[in-house]
């Protein structure tokens, strides 16, 4: 009964999102009050259908209701609770359902937040999103609905993907979906913007905090994912250039891209066209990524079992998104002025020169993304593309990228000065050389690739703080230092953050690729094995059992000069219900390094509590690149909260009624 | 003038630039890409000679054979027409079992066997790497189209009761 009124609500849901998509669009464009105020209680309409539809979803999840073939298919009466509540998004429908619950999240917010926005706007940018959350309730309706029955039911589900089984998967997917669907809101603004001909600052000013926030989603989801393979997959990496995560991090390129260009549509009105089309871009990218990550044509552990009529359904979808978007643009934007100029040295430039690579950054992702598809379909072949090209072609592209967040905001707008730049940061520069030199040495393992790495992380914290402490010091006028300090805009020091963020990222990504190290042995109980100066030895395994698995426990001492640190225990489980083997390393993290083991398999299967392949690792700073992340996103957090887009500032007024009197 | 100059440079730079990422791009790309051969191909003399590829198929059952150290590994893939050994040194991917579908990347030795760097295997129960798929799909169309090409020349056997 439950599921049926899930299903039902999810109908009504399409039928809501259908008005939403049109009434007050077209009550914008004809000025039809009546029309216009449907937006507002459709989107709360929306959101609380859809709720209530996931949770139905939910509910038979929590309750294993195997009469429900998602559920029979990805759940089990073994799993744990966390893990059944998890399980809603842990395969395909589910995971689409879950986008739509974030997308009319994200509606209900602006709804909510949008009091001061015109209200054509305000109906023009909900009809937008109504319209995108149409097309994706009629693809999960028709294509991967969720309460599809099984009957008669089955009497016990086929259980989770054990790769799933994992804290990761309770936070990456919803954090990762907001920022994916976040950029939806941008793009309504930009449409909306492009169908009212209203372009101007306070347009920026409003979509600004949007993208950030959304940005901030994507940057922490992007980071968990990363996290969570590291920790999960058992090879010891945190990023494989995977075709799916190729996916998220291009709209993350983009958005970033589009978090700088708005910056300069705000203060200074250039950009315009060009924001708007990263604003399209950004989405299209996001739905670009469901398509590629849904439609199974990638080989990836993303990709669950196919559908070719669900490939086809998105791929249609994202051409109509695609399509329409750029027509709009293409007929609009000639329309549009091209704002504030600017001098060929300042901060406008330097921003645009961000964004070009950006961009450039993401189109290389994306040529390695697709080829091998484009290959493919042309039937020139089967081929791949590794982790080698990606690392040959971001080196250079991101170098001048972070050299230029070093001197980017020391530029005045409109005009800067090279020469005064470089004496305002000279030292930062000589400073940064010398760190860059003294620690690959340290390390005992001189290279330039590292150097490099090194020197563009100093630079950036050095530059950095000499900005922020040149910036306080000018407006100080007699305070103390720290109460001048505290003055600052919440947008300056998130500026700052967001960048530290990148150096302290920088510095993980350099050290961990220059100095880890890593062992691959056969070990047996009472052998031992070094990995840079760590003494893990080996005690054996014994079983264990957990609430829906057994496992070989390994049981490690790890030393250093002899002295006992603590014990590691690593396993290799296997699930009951789907006889899957999975290994669980044992991580013993740190500020400084990671010390990781994991099992690999007994040498002689049936003797497992003899022999067993054992692979240790030694990464040294490799939590400062997730750590760096996190600084990024509080970065935008400190952004998104400056107090500018609280208050209705009169600069926006003044802005509004300026363009009204153009208009006019 | 002065802004003409201006302009000037920039598109001057802007194309510079692209050049250069362009030439980067090609050649990254030119010298990464791994070709995806079948193990039929591979035992042709198909496989390019010192370059990176993958082969796919299923590792044949019983193939798996460890070196004394334990973490050297030789396993045969097969499209069910030919086998070809592929030797790997590290640990397996969970995954990776007899009778199942992986792929490996790597390079032809001069012994004519391959040498792996990196084993995928798949995900899931459901799950078969398209490569492998594929691999057995065309190994299975042959040998359907043989046994279709074979049928009508083969003499009738003696003593057949239709």
């Amino acid at each position: 009964m439950i599921p049926e009124l899930g299903n039902f609500a999810l109908i009504l849901a399409a039928l809501v999102a259908l008005i939403l998509g049109t009434l007050p669009l077209l009550g914008a464009h004809q000025n039809r009050m009546a029309w216009v105020a449907v937006a507002r209680p459709a989107t709360s309409a929306l959101a609380l259908l859809v709720t209530f539809s996931f949770a139905c979803l939910a509910h038979a999840f929590v309750n294993n209701d195997f009469s429900v073939v998602y559920v029979a298919q990805h759940s089990n009466s073994l799993l744990p609770l966390e893990y059944r509540v998890a399980a809603v998004w842990g395969g395909h429908e589910g995971s689409l359902l879950l986008w739509m619950l974030m997308l009319t999240w994200w509606a209900f917010a602006v709804r909510m937040l949008s009091s001061q926005l015109p209200e054509n706007m305000v109906a023009r940018v909900l009809g937008t999103i109504g319209l995108v959350a149409f097309g994706f309730l009629l693809f999960i309706l028709i294509t991967s609905n969720p309460f599809d029955r099984l009957l008669p039911g089955a009497a016990e589900g086929r259980d989770l993907n054990p790769l799933l089984q994992d804290f990761g998967l309770i936070i990456h997917p919803p954090l990762l979906y907001m920022g994916y669907v976040g950029f939806s809101v941008a793009f309504a603004f930009a449409i909306a913007a492009l169908l009212s001909g209203q372009l101007d600052a306070a347009w920026a000013r409003w979509s600004r905090p949007w993208t950030t926030a959304a940005w901030c989603f994507l940057t922490l989801g992007i980071a968990m994912g990363s996290w969570w393979a590291y920790y999960e997959l058992g090879w010891g990496g945190w990023w494989f250039w995977d075709p799916v995560e190729n996916a998220s991090f291009m709209p993350w390129l983009i958005g970033t891209a589009l978090v700088h260009s708005l910056a300069v549509t705000e203060k200074r009105g250039s950009f315009k066209n060009w924001t708007v089309l990263l604003a399209i871009s950004a989405f299209s990218l996001s739905l670009l990524g469901t398509f590629l990550v849904r439609s199974g044509v990638l080989t990836s552990v993303h990709a669950f079992a196919t559908d070719p009529r669900r490939g086809i359904f998105i791929l249609i979808f994202l051409v109509a998104v695609i399509g329409s978007s750029l027509a709009l643009f293409a007929w609009r934007a000639p329309k549009v002025g091209l704002g504030g100029r600017f001098a060929l040295i300042s901060r406008e430039s330097m921003l645009l020169t961000n964004n070009v690579l950006l961009v450039v950054a993401c189109a290389t992702v994306l040529l390695g993304t697709l080829y091998p598809l484009l290959i493919d379909a042309l039937a020139l072949g089967k081929i791949s593309v590794g982790p080698p090209y990606f690392n040959a072609v971001f080196v250079p592209v991101m170098t001048p990228l972070l050299f230029l967040m070093g001197i980017g905001p020391f530029a005045n707008w409109k005009q800067a000065s090279i020469p005064e730049i470089l004496r305002t940061v000279r030292w930062a520069f000589v400073a940064a050389i010398i760190v860059a030199i003294a620690v690959p040495l340290i390390y005992g393992n001189w290279s330039a690739l590292t150097a490099l790495g090194i020197l563009l992380a100093a630079w950036i914290v050095f530059a950095g703080a000499i900005n922020f402490v040149g910036r306080v010091q000018s407006t100080r006028a007699g305070q103390s230092f720290l109460s001048a300090a505290l003055k600052q805009p919440r947008s300056f020091f998130g500026m700052h953050v967001a960048h530290l963020g990148i150096a302290v990222f920088v510095i993980g990504v350099t050290m961990v690729s220059s100095f880890q190290d890593e062992k691959d042995v056969k070990m047996a109980p009472g052998e031992s094995v070094d990995v840079a100066g760590y003494h893990f030895t080996f005690n054996g395994v014994k079983a264990v059992e957990g609430p829906n698995y057994v496992a070989a426990q390994g049981d490690f001492d790890l030393s250093v000069n002899g002295k006992f640190m603590l014990k590691m225990t690593p396993e290799k489980r296997n699930y009951h219900s789907s006889q899957m083997p999975m290994t669980e390393a044992a991580i013993d993290a740190g500020f400084l390094r990671d010390v990781y083991v994991s099992l690999g398999e007994p040498i002689d299967r049936d003797k497992p509590e003899a022999e067993w392949a054992v692979r240790v690792y030694y990464k040294p700073f490799v939590d400062w690149i997730w750590g760096g992340c996190l600084l990024m996103a509080c970065g935008g957090l400190l952004a998104m909260l400056d107090r500018r887009y609280r208050i209705k500032s009169r600069a926006t007024s003044a802005i509004n009624t300026q363009a009204g009197t153009q208009q006019a | 003038m002065k802004s003409r100059h201006k302009k000037l440079a920039l598109i001057g730079g802007a194309l510079a630039i692209l050049g250069i990422i362009a030439a980067l791009v090609l050649n990254a790309l030119n010298s990464n890409i791994a070709l995806y051969i079948s193990p039929t191909d591979v035992a042709a003399g198909k496989a390019p000679q010192g370059k990176v590829f993958r082969i796919g198929g299923l590792v044949k059952d019983g193939s798996i054979k460890r070196q004394a150290d334990g973490v050297t590994i030789a396993f045969i893939v097969t499209d069910t027409e030919k086998d070809i050994t592929v030797n790997y040194k590290g640990i397996l991917p969970d995954l990776f079992k007899e009778g199942k579908g992986a792929v490996a990347q790597g390079k032809m030795t001069a012994d004519g066997t391959f040498t792996a760097n990196e084993v995928l295997a798949k995900h899931d129960e459901n799950y078969m790497p398209p490569e492998a798929a594929k691999a057995l799909n065309d190994a299975g169309n042959r040998a359907a189209d043989k046994k279709a090409a074979d049928a009508p020349s083969a003499p009738a056997k003696p003593g057949a009761s239709y």
